[in-house]
């Protein structure tokens, strides 16, 4: 789960880690009252919708002049933002963040996250900050620095030390290095107990005035670890979200959107990237990953297929269905079932193998219902890219 | 031969009175497995098909020699458990619940660190060795006892790699699942020197997914240690970047962990990657000439 970034600031201000005064704001009016309560030389309206890359389209905003706040709230809040994290529909922005200026000496950037190689939380930092951190990995790893940190005993000094020295912060500014040190204590601590994927500081700003501020963060969150958060679960915003994602968590599915036109239902994650590939291997796109899970019932099953048939760039559906422990002709049955609920309206194509496989076939052919019943997953896959119109 | 459980494993399993772990205690069973024994704390005396509960873990190995754990207790309690299993001594924990925080999991991970134990999982279907020991929630009869290794990152689709080896008479020696999670106990790079041992197995089947860099690693250690022929599938090629598909580790962040850069990887280690799912088994017999 991602969330905005004076929410990832608020976490930050809340474990120590210096950010400038700023407040979320959601109208005009709001932005007035604040900025007379800042009361700052220079003052900075940002954009808040789960992307980056808002300064270039225009989403953030500086001023001098308090009087020309409410003019920019107004101008940003309600404008959709495009992005090259977002898509080409672009973001709709729904809430600011204004806060005050900062006298900026220097950019670093500065981030967490599990190295999934080591297992172990790790340091990221260098001193191009406000940069792509992938295109400085890219094009000079030189410049990157790693720092892992061993979760059996957690933040030392001298894991703070050494990435303040390999920084070059002893030339750069010595009286930011005991708080930088301080500063990734802190991170660390934000990370574990909150139980973050990502947590990162770009840029991570040297103050004309000698302090460290982090001027922008963004945190992310492990899903499996929320549960333990209510705090960080009341940052969800839906607005972020698609909506048909919305509904299919609420149905406890797992469903990502794609660009393609054929829906598949799919029960197990990897089988369900499998049957996205094979569609293309076959001629066509999917339209999304959904797995149904490993208990899928008639339930989920309509479910799936309600959230399928709302997307309108869906022409056909792939059902694809490895019986284990749930017995095919439970599927089927539920595929039976959930199509008497639900009007389905393109063509479908249903695969089964595994556990009664064919008592599952069977029923579907009987069932009166218009749909192909295939065996073999290549089979169904051109059946399907067929029936949708292209050929393999 | 077979790889890391045999029809002398002793089984126990964690959370064997909730409602997976009873059933699958069951088939497994069933399957031929030695269940000797359950742990949910505050049941013991209780039986669950014959196989006797006990408070903990430590108690299981005492009574009944338990050599092996197999975990079904929810995410919240489950680091817990198998830190609990370890400390016990048994030797090999097959972790198959899904959705454990992943700094639970560095913690574990960081635990078991160096120590004469093994997890497996979480977030896995398990390991069976065919026609011995089902230590997990595969399908046992889609098995058929044969000459192939199967190591995953998957569920649902080792079934369906399974079935086709099973369907062409090729078979399976031992078919390991190893998890979707990011922070996981084994990777394909400790199994495949087990594999690449064991005088059964004549050819491995790796299936891999995007996300991390395991499949990378493990196309380093085939180039300069595995003879025996490997066979792999990537499930992912069209996934889109920054989005998690359903497995906590499947996902593609800041450029890495795509399926074409494994996929390369994995060729230019001299493995023989297939594009269509499909085509698993054809591409094993292929391999071993039949």
């Amino acid at each position: 789960m991602n969330v905005h970034e004076f929410q990832a600031k608020q976490l930050f201000a809340q474990f120590g880690v210096p950010v400038p005064r700023g407040k979320e704001i959601t109208s005009p009016e709001g932005a007035t009252a604040w900025a007379n309560e800042l009361n700052t030389p220079v003052f900075v309206v940002k954009a808040q919708i789960h992307a980056g890359g808002r300064g270039k389209a225009g989403g953030v905003k500086i001023t001098k002049d308090k009087g020309a706040i409410a003019g920019l709230a107004k101008e940003l809040i309600g404008k959709t933002l495009i992005t090259h994290q977002t898509g080409p529909k672009g973001r709709t922005v729904h809430r600011l963040l204004l806060e005050e200026g900062a006298n900026i000496a220097k950019e670093l950037y500065l981030s967490i996250l599990v190295d999934r190689d080591t297992g172990w939380p790790t340091f990221i930092a260098s001193t191009e900050g406000g940069m792509e951190i992938e295109e400085v990995a890219e094009k000079t790893p030189e410049k990157i620095i790693k720092e892992a940190i061993d979760p059996a005993v957690g933040f030392q000094g001298h894991n703070g030390r050494n990435v303040a020295f390999a920084l070059g912060l002893q030339t750069m500014e010595p009286a930011v290095i005991n708080p930088f040190v301080q500063m990734l204590g802190n991170l660390y601590r934000l990370f574990m107990e909150k139980h973050a994927a990502l947590v990162e500081i770009n840029p991570l700003i040297i103050t004309k005035e000698k302090t460290l501020v982090a001027l922008d963060g963004k945190v992310s969150f492990d899903d499996n670890g929320l549960f333990k958060h209510e705090d960080v679960q009341k940052m969800r915003d839906l607005n972020e979200e698609d909506p048909l994602e919305i509904e299919a968590t609420a149905s406890n599915l797992n469903y990502v959107k794609l660009d393609g036109n054929i829906g598949c239902m799919v029960n197990g994650a990897g089988l369900a990237m499998a049957t996205m590939d094979v569609i293309k291997l076959a001629g066509s796109e999917p339209a999304n990953f959904l797995d149904v899970g490993g208990g899928a019932t008639k339930d989920t099953v309509a479910a799936g297929f309600r959230i399928l048939l709302k997307d309108p760039n869906v022409k056909g559906i792939f059902i694809n269905i490895f019986g284990g422990i749930v017995r095919c002709e439970r599927i089927a049955h539920g595929v039976i079932e959930a199509a008497k609920e639900v009007k389905i309206t393109v063509p479908l194509v249903v695969r089964l193998q595994g556990t009664n496989a064919d008592e599952g076939r069977k029923l579907l052919a009987d069932s009166g219902l218009k749909l192909e019943v295939a065996n073999d997953l290549w089979e169904a896959a051109q059946k399907i890219v067929k029936l949708t119109g292209k050929a393999a | 031969m077979s790889i890391l459980v045999n029809k002398n494993t002793r089984v126990v399993v964690q959370g064997i009175t909730g409602k997976e772990g009873s059933f699958h205690a069951t088939q497994c069973k069933a399957y031929g497995t030695k269940m000797v024994a359950g742990v949910t704390p505050g049941k013991a005396g209780q039986e669950v098909e014959g196989i006797p509960v006990f408070n903990t873990v430590v108690d299981a190995v005492k009574k009944t020699d338990c050599d092996t754990s197999l975990i079904f207790v929810p995410p919240p309690f489950c680091a817990d458990a198998i830190l609990e299993a370890a400390d016990a001594g048994v030797k090999l924990i097959i972790c198959i619940t899904e959705g454990i925080p992943v700094n639970d999991m560095v913690k574990v991970k960081r635990a078991l660190h160096g120590r004469d134990v093994r997890l497996i999982g979480p977030n896995c279907p398990g390991v069976i060795t065919v026609d011995e020991a089902k230590i997990g929630i595969m399908p046992g009869f889609i098995h058929k006892r044969g000459v192939v290794g199967v190591v995953s990152r998957s569920g649902t689709l080792t079934y369906e790699a399974v079935h086709q080896l099973s369907t062409l008479e090729l078979g399976e020696t031992t078919c390991v699942g190893i998890g979707g999670d990011p922070v996981n106990g084994t990777g394909f790079v400790d199994v495949l020197p087990l594999f690449e041992k064991d005088p059964e197995t004549q050819a491995v089947v790796m299936i891999g997914e995007i996300g991390g860099d395991a499949e990378e690693k493990a196309a380093e250690y085939i180039k300069q240690h595995v003879k025996k022929p490997v066979i792999s599938f990537i499930a992912g090629i069209t996934a889109p970047p920054g989005r998690r598909m359903g497995h906590a580790g499947a996902i593609i962040s800041g450029g890495k962990g795509t399926a074409t850069e494994k996929m390369k990887a994995l060729e230019s280690a001299g493995v023989r990657v297939v594009k269509n799912p499909a085509e698993i088994g054809h591409a094993v017999m292929k391999a071993l000439g039949r």
